[in-house]
């Protein structure tokens, strides 16, 4: 895949992309966000510095999930009462856009369902509701109040400047995991598994003081 | 990246660890599990502390006078199950179970890619203890079934869970007086718990490990500490249990019988006198038959009459007389057998059929005397054959064999059901007999 390429509206610093159907990426040298339009990029606003955190996945990473390897290429990071987690975008190696999601070091991997079963609105889900997809009962173990902390590198769509957002996680007698995403207006649900760190075969990723070269 | 890259695109610096120093009493405190540690506890002055708060502020002081030497201290770092973990918090819960408290330690273990996962102990008894993803199904009507996995896990116990005493460093507020409702389901060596805060419900798994490998592991000196009484998930001694016993004890069974009938149908053949007599009504004068051999050692002799007797008896005495030196065993029997119709139904009782035993016959030259007798009214004559047989395999030898044999797997059943009585001891559901307030 030849990377496309462009130059930071702001600072004029070098962007690659990694992922051709990126939407939206950030420019790792002054922050700014930037949206695509063609072939220009426009800077709509300026994330943050990013809080310091300890996730071994990094931009760059790759890794693999079921027959499909896959390349980190952005991320979203998210802070509640208990700490933060962020939500790896990944794009796998047949092009769909991904999720990994890394919440003190449990993984998921999920995926956007274009066509989700009918959901709660964020009034009426708590912790016990259930829902049917593919099969399976899906409960929800967990309603979470987040705030949104800023983004990285490339998503398949224009996502900054959130301000509280409400997840709903779900899960199954088996090891399904499925998280409804209340920062739109209509309600997004992601459909996919939890995972072991082994499972996702992970390649590039950061190193830890103390703890030698993984 | 986080905060600890400076610059470009891509690679991200390593993760550095954190110095940081106790806003009460100024000691140094290591932070080992990165920005993943929520709360810290002051390993001097014992005040627990935000990690997440630039000053560190205090969530708690004074809350521990005593002092707790954990027996894998912290910092300590082992191969776990295949990887290196370091022990990076610990805290000891407490229980109350009818005003009696009692208290099990949890070791936090960190690994900067795996994540977290515990140890515990309780009296010597150990359990490796990860966070369950999924949503085990309850029974609840009944006793309590959880099942996980295709596994059923029986209810233990509930009780309130209180965190006592903290050390360390942990991914989330911790608090001493810290309380969760906490439910026990096993599955020996799996022990399957649910804990409720408020709102919230986290399901872990605990397999039961011995000390010994927790030793190994961690490099630890001296033995570990001698595990005493019986755990909720301790898996019994007796390897595959009681059932596996009662199978073993059971072909065992199904194994003599064959071998003892395969043995009498080799063995029981050893004839010596066989002959066939007539006896008319009115024609029932004694007789002796010709000598015979009994051979080998002193042994049993088995008499069998075969009659035709028809809705009547027979009566025989018997003495079996030693050629040599004329003593005798003396013994009668009688044969009867009937049988009719009765509103429709066959009837029959008694048998055409007698045998008879005697024990321990020395070898040597012997007959027999026969002494037959009809009732007084028989119609008709009785048809008779006479069968002696030597050394006839006897069924007491056998089923004291079968009881030596069936010893010890009792034993272990024996064992087994005192352990698992010593295990439900500790639970809700105390054994009948044991002084359970339920029963």
């Amino acid at each position: 895949m030849t990377r496309r390429a462009a130059n930071c509206p702001n600072c004029g610093a070098r962007i690659e992309f990694l992922w051709s159907a990126a939407v939206q990426t950030t420019c790792a040298y002054c922050r700014s966000v930037l949206v695509r339009h063609d072939v220009d990029l426009e800077r709509v606003g300026r994330v943050g510095d990013l809080p310091p955190d300890a996730s071994p996945i990094q931009i760059g990473t790759e890794g693999r999930y079921r027959d499909r390897s896959f390349l980190v290429v952005g991320r979203i990071l998210y802070e509640y009462e208990r700490g933060g987690w962020n939500e790896w975008h990944v794009v796998m190696s047949d092009g769909a856009s991904g999720w990994v999601s890394d919440a003190q070091l449990d993984y998921a991997v999920s995926f956007l369902v274009p066509a989700p079963p009918p959901l709660p609105n964020v009034a009426e889900v708590k912790p016990g509701y259930r829902l049917q997809f593919k099969g399976a009962t899906y409960e929800v173990t967990v309603v979470t109040p987040a705030r949104y902390r800023g983004v990285e590198g490339e998503l398949p769509f224009e996502y900054w400047d959130k301000s509280e957002v409400f997840f709903a996680d779900l899960r199954t007698r088996g090891a399904e995991f499925a998280t409804i995403d209340y920062s739109e207006p209509t309600p997004l649900f992601f459909a996919g598994e939890s995972v072991g760190y082994d499972d996702l075969g992970l390649r590039n990723v950061r190193e830890f003081e103390g703890w030698g070269a993984r | 990246m986080g905060g600890a890259v400076t610059g470009g695109p891509g690679a991200a610096a390593k993760v550095a660890a954190r110095g940081l120093n106790c806003p009460s009493c100024g000691a140094a405190l290591t932070v080992r599990a990165f920005e993943h540690t929520i709360s810290v506890v002051c390993g001097s002055c014992q005040s627990v502390l935000d990690a997440k708060d630039p000053n560190l502020r205090v969530l708690q002081r004074f809350a521990q006078t005593k002092r707790v030497e954990p027996r894998i201290p912290l910092g300590t770092r082992g191969t776990w199950r295949g990887r290196p973990y370091e022990v990076i918090g610990f805290q000891r819960r407490t229980i109350h179970v009818e005003g009696t408290p009692y208290s099990w330690d949890e070791y936090l273990l960190f690994n900067p890619y795996a994540g977290f996962r515990y140890l515990t102990e309780y009296a010597g008894h150990w359990n490796d203890v990860t966070t369950v993803r999924s949503i085990p199904e309850e029974r609840t009507a009944g006793r309590p079934v959880a099942r996980l996995g295709g596994r059923s896990f029986r209810h233990f116990q509930t009780a309130e869970a209180s965190t006592t005493y903290v050390l360390g460093e942990f991914p989330w507020q911790v608090r001493v007086g810290d309380s969760a409702k906490s439910r026990d389901f096993i599955a020996p060596p799996y022990i399957l718990s649910a804990e409720e805060t408020e709102g919230e419900k986290t399901w872990s798994l605990g397999e039961y490990v011995g000390g010994a490998e927790v030793w190994k592991a961690f490099g630890l000196p001296g033995s570990p500490p001698r595990a005493s009484g019986v755990f909720a998930n301790q898996p019994s001694p007796e390897p595959g249990g009681e059932r596996r016993t009662m199978w073993t004890l059971f072909l065992t069974f199904v194994g003599i019988v064959v071998a003892f009938a395969a043995w009498r149908a080799v063995q029981g053949s050893a004839e010596v006198f066989r002959q066939s007599y007539v006896l008319g009504p009115g024609d029932d004068e004694p007789f002796v038959t010709q000598p015979f051999t009994l051979g080998g050692r002193p042994s049993n002799v088995e008499l069998r009459i075969q009659t035709d007797v028809q809705n009547g008896w027979a009566y025989f005495n018997f003495a079996l007389v030693n050629l040599a030196s004329g003593t005798a065993s003396d013994f009668g029997r009688e044969v009867s057998y009937y049988e009719g119709v009765e509103d429709g139904e066959a009837w029959h009782e008694g048998s055409r059929t007698d045998d008879v035993r005697i024990p321990t016959v020395p070898p040597g030259r012997y007959y027999l005397r026969v002494d037959p007798e009809l009732p007084a009214d028989a119609a008709r004559s009785v048809r008779y054959t006479l069968t002696l047989r030597r050394d006839v395999p006897g069924w007491r030898y056998f089923l004291v064999v079968l009881v030596l044999l069936a010893v010890p797997p009792l034993k272990t059943v024996g064992r087994g059901a005192s352990f698992e009585r010593a295990r439900w001891a500790e639970s809700d559901y105390p054994p009948a007999g044991l002084g359970g307030d339920d029963d």
